[in-house]
């Protein structure tokens, strides 16, 4: 089975020292031009299946979401390749790239900025329809828009209605329909249920679910909330500090975790009726990505780190299962 | 479904409006007028553009119900024979005139680079610096420096007919980067949401996000200003009248009024520049009343803090 | 056991013009000393009001309207602003989910916990300092000496909400109200500081209002749980009680709709609709039109609170024996 999408060795790095001007420093008496760099993403390597949902899981500022949007080209990498059934697209402009804008399609996270306000939901879901088939007739860019609201479960009674008169839920619904309306075959979901109640969760991802069914949809679907991601996905990577640490399918990862900070992170999840304080303890903060640790990315805060986590950055271990991980402990058989 | 008239009348910015007794007040004062100047030409009782009917022999004459007024000229006659009543009206008309159309034409520019600026990051710098740089010469250098230049190119009757014009450009250029620094804070703001980005996934040009897409949302502080231009542009105009740059006397706004008057207040005839005085300041005033009325309703976290 | 502070038929109202907008209705609780008792709901459900109107924290529009808070004897809901500015951040502590709401970004740690001390307590300014740094030590920040010198910004999330609970804690307080107190925070550190509440709730003998919309936290922290739908609680009970057995069809589904109780399927198990907006009430039961095992009579009238034989409280007539079928 050939991969839909696959990610190559990818880094995504943000430069945040401003102007030409701002960069200039005094040290020493001397005048030199310092950069800041955020390293949002670092080496990733990732190939999603047809038809699987492969979630990325990970804390706040882990590189999840910028993953997602160098994936979605909204940025280009700095280094690596990203293709689509085995066409490079990373570094396609604008114009190469609308064919396969048809066929990957995003969701964002806040239903209440992800749409325009100013626009009313049939502007909103006629306008990638007809920007996309500038033939098809008004009645037939009507058919097909009252057609997927109906899918996602939003009465096309109210499509002259404009966003801020629609609840949390209800937006998420209009923000999957305009992926949704150009028929796409991947979506990338970047954290879709993060804003919405807990009672409303159930049916974004039972719609989600559902439309993945329908249409034979495949889902890069980027969390944090890992008994979600536990549900929905087929393959799970745990992502730390932009570098994913491990890989494998949801139920070998939720039952036998091997990267310390897998473990780490299943621990902490609260369990309905469980009891606190059996979690794994780490030490330290997790760092920022400016200052990024010269050996593993967790190295500052692994209970079982030695000598060689600092120094050296771990590659990428396959193992039996199937898995990926990258740690020294486990290659060297200490964890 | 609702139509767009129902949707109004249910808006919260009508309840609002509703609401505030100085918003209503100043909003009729402005509706009065706005639309006693442009009917000048139907409602006032004299035209002070026609020659013909004035007399000299009228000129200074004090307004009705003070000794030696007439009925005829119910606020007096200015020093050349005119109906103070009629020409206050004929330049008001030329002072609104002039103040909405430098304030598009500030708008049209500054939305333009604002745009631009706040959204291909490469023109940024080279954009705003320009704007700087026009900021930093004053409104009444540029005017008196231009105004020269064309008095003295058309001479002064062909001033007359290019002044409008002329000042609607000048007061236009000179303050454009207001509009131009306002949008671009909000383009910058907008363009970090995820909609624009929504935009780009579905591959939507540039030029189309902009204009489409951002730019209706960084409408609102736009309006805001424009309130406040307006006044000032108004202001400008009388200003530079006053300096004898703006309006000629044949064709007088409120600022050309009160310099005409001026020199009359010590002989007594205070009316040439008290009433167009009063008219301008009134006008300014409503206006800037509403504007705070709109910046308060479009943007309710100036009160919270 | 010694009741801490009992909530009487509390009702909050916020007049807007669209309506009055009754964000708490009619809500009984009470908490002993050294209880810990979650609050669950969605957001709107009125949670955070509720916990805001226990240190009479409501700002305009909204107003108490009716009920009373009993705090050692006296109804607080009715305190001057003055006489309640003794008891907040006194005997009573709010942590709120932004520890940036109570942390001041120009003024030193220090300077904001002396601030403190020194105006509920009758200290030395030395004394001062020793109770900081002796709350500091309390939980978990290394060299407390350091920090007391830093600002807000020089600290990570988790610990910027460790040093807020240690504020909260320099007076020693008889109730700490947590609202979302780690929505904010990433899972590993959200079950640290979960982790540090429990503990310091046990070891100081202090009670805890813990208001969050995530069940699995409060279940894990809390030894009672009310249920809060529309302004209302619906059901009130001992947290294993509500977890395992829960009455209320709105808890049933809430729960059920968890991902891990989906069990082998693929579909998980949601409620229908959404709630009902506050201006816009269902005369009967708040939760009659997703309810699906709703009869007429829900419709008419709104369900009390009763008890079970179980000991859980619940506000439903198919459950409380009123209406058995």
């Amino acid at each position: 089975m050939s991969a839909i999408l696959e990610i190559h060795d990818v880094d995504k790095h943000f430069d945040i020292s401003g102007s030409f001007l701002d960069q200039l420093q005094l040290s020493k008496g001397k005048i030199t031009r310092k950069r800041t760099v955020v390293k949002a993403v670092n080496n990733v390597t990732l190939d999603i299946q047809p038809g699987e949902t492969l979630s990325i899981v990970g804390e706040s500022g882990c590189g999840k979401s910028t993953l997602a949007r160098t994936v979605m080209g909204l940025y280009k990498p700095n280094k690596g390749t990203i293709s689509y059934r085995g066409d490079r697209i990373d570094h396609l402009n604008s114009v190469k790239m609308l064919p396969y804008r048809t066929k990957m399609q995003m969701v964002f996270q806040d239903p209440y900025a992800s749409l325009n306000p100013r626009m009313n939901v049939r502007q909103i879901l006629e306008e990638p329809v007809r920007f996309h088939n500038p033939d098809l007739s008004r009645s037939e860019i009507k058919a097909r828009v009252s057609e997927v609201m109906l899918q996602v479960g939003v009465d096309p009674v109210w499509a002259s209605n404009y966003p801020h008169e629609f609840s949390g839920g209800q937006r998420q619904r209009i923000s999957i329909a305009r992926a949704l309306v150009v028929d796409p075959e991947f979506i990338a979901a970047d954290e879709p249920i993060a804003a919405l109640d807990v009672s409303i969760q159930a049916q974004i991802l039972n719609l989600l679910m559902d439309a993945q069914e329908q249409r034979g949809l495949t889902y890069l679907f980027i969390s944090h909330d890992l008994s979600v991601v536990e549900h929905i996905s087929t393959r799970v990577a745990v992502m730390y500090l932009g570098c994913i640490c491990e890989l494998a399918t949801a139920k070998e990862l939720f039952s036998n975790p091997k990267h310390p900070y897998t473990q780490a992170l299943l621990s902490a999840i609260p369990r309905l009726g469980g009891k606190i304080g059996g979690h794994v303890r780490l030490s330290g903060d997790v760092p920022t990505p400016i200052n990024l640790p010269s050996g593993c990315a967790f190295s500052g805060r692994c209970p079982h780190v030695n000598e060689r986590c600092m120094q050296e950055i771990p590659a990428q271990l396959k193992l039996e299962s199937g898995s990926v991980v990258a740690c020294h402990g486990i290659e060297e058989g200490r964890i | 479904m609702r139509t767009r008239w129902q949707r109004f009348k249910q808006s919260y910015m009508l309840y609002n409006f509703l609401r505030d007794p100085v918003a209503i007040t100043s909003f009729i004062i402005l509706a009065f007028l706005v639309f006693t100047s442009f009917a000048a030409p139907i409602i006032a009782p004299h035209d002070p553009y026609d020659s013909s009917t004035i007399d000299i022999m009228d000129a200074q004459m004090a307004p009705a119900w003070i000794d030696g007024g007439s009925s005829e000229f119910l606020l007096g006659t200015d020093a050349q024979g005119r109906d103070m009543l009629s020409t206050m009206l004929y330049g008001m008309r030329v002072s609104i005139l002039i103040g909405v159309g430098a304030v598009c034409l500030q708008a049209f520019i500054g939305i333009i680079v604002g745009l631009l600026s706040g959204y291909v990051r490469r023109l940024d710098n080279i954009l705003m610096r320009f704007a700087d740089v026009q900021l930093s010469f004053s409104t009444y250098m540029v005017a008196i420096f231009i105004g020269a230049i064309v008095q003295t190119m058309f001479g002064v009757a062909g001033y007359d007919r290019v002044a409008v014009p002329l000042l609607i450009v000048i007061i236009g250029l000179a303050e454009w980067p207001q509009y131009a620094r306002t949008v671009r804070a909000s383009v910058l703001a907008e363009r970090k949401k995820e909609y624009v980005e929504a935009a780009r996934v579905i591959g939507l040009s540039r030029i189309r996000i902009m204009l489409r897409h951002i730019l209706p949302n960084t409408l609102s502080p736009v309006l805001v200003i424009s309130t406040v231009q307006v006044a000032n542009a108004i202001m400008s105009e009388a200003a530079l009248s006053f300096l004898g740059l703006g309006m000629p006397i044949t064709k007088p706004s409120l600022g050309s009024l009160i310099t005409a008057g001026f020199e009359y207040i010590f002989s007594g005839s205070w009316w040439i520049t008290i009433f167009p005085g009063i008219l301008l300041v009134s006008l300014i005033l409503v206006i800037n009343l509403l504007g705070d009325w709109v910046r308060d309703f479009l943007n309710p976290k100036l009160y919270k803090g | 056991m010694e009741t801490l502070i009992d909530i009487k038929n509390l009702r909050v109202d916020f007049a807007l013009r669209s309506g009055t907008v009754r964000a708490v209705r009619d809500v009984s609780l009470s908490i002993n000393k050294g209880e810990r008792l979650g609050i669950v709901g969605e957001s709107g459900a009125g949670k955070s009001v509720l916990g805001f109107s226990i240190i009479n924290l409501i700002s305009k529009p909204g107003k108490i309207t009716d009920g009373e808070i009993i705090f050692k004897g006296h109804d607080i809901s009715k305190y001057s602003y003055d006489q309640m500015r003794k008891i907040r951040g006194n005997r009573i502590s709010m942590i709120f989910q932004d520890p940036m709401m109570t942390l001041n970004p120009v003024l030193t740690i220090g300077t904001q916990m002396m601030e403190t001390v020194l105006a509920h307590m009758d200290v030395s300014k030395k004394e001062a300092e020793k109770i900081c740094l002796e709350k500091l030590t309390k939980v978990y920040i290394p060299s407390p000496e350091k920090r007391l010198s830093q600002y807000p910004h020089e600290f990570s999330g988790g610990m910027r909400q460790r040093i807020v609970i240690a504020i909260s804690l320099l007076t020693s307080p008889n109730l700490i109200i947590a609202d979302e107190p780690t929505t904010a925070l990433d899972v590993t550190i959200q079950a640290e500081i979960m982790d540090l509440l429990l503990e310091l709730c046990k070891t100081e003998n202090m009670g805890l209002i813990l208001i969050t919309h995530d069940l699995a936290v409060v279940s894990e922290v809390t030894q009672r749980i009310a249920v809060l739908y529309a302004g209302k609680v619906v059901e009130l009970g001992l947290s294993e009680q509500i977890i395992n057995n829960p009455q209320h069809p709105y808890t049933q589904g809430l729960i059920q709709a968890l991902p891990q109780m989906a069990g082998g399927k693929k579909r998980l198990n949601q409620i229908p609709g959404m709630m009902p907006s506050l201006l816009d009430m269902p005369k009967g039961c708040p939760f009659e039109p997703r309810c699906t095992i709703c009869i007429e009579r829900c419709k008419q009238e709104i369900p009390i609170l009763k008890e079970l034989e179980s000991g859980t409280q619940v506000a439903c007539f198919m459950r409380n024996g009123a209406n058995k079928r």
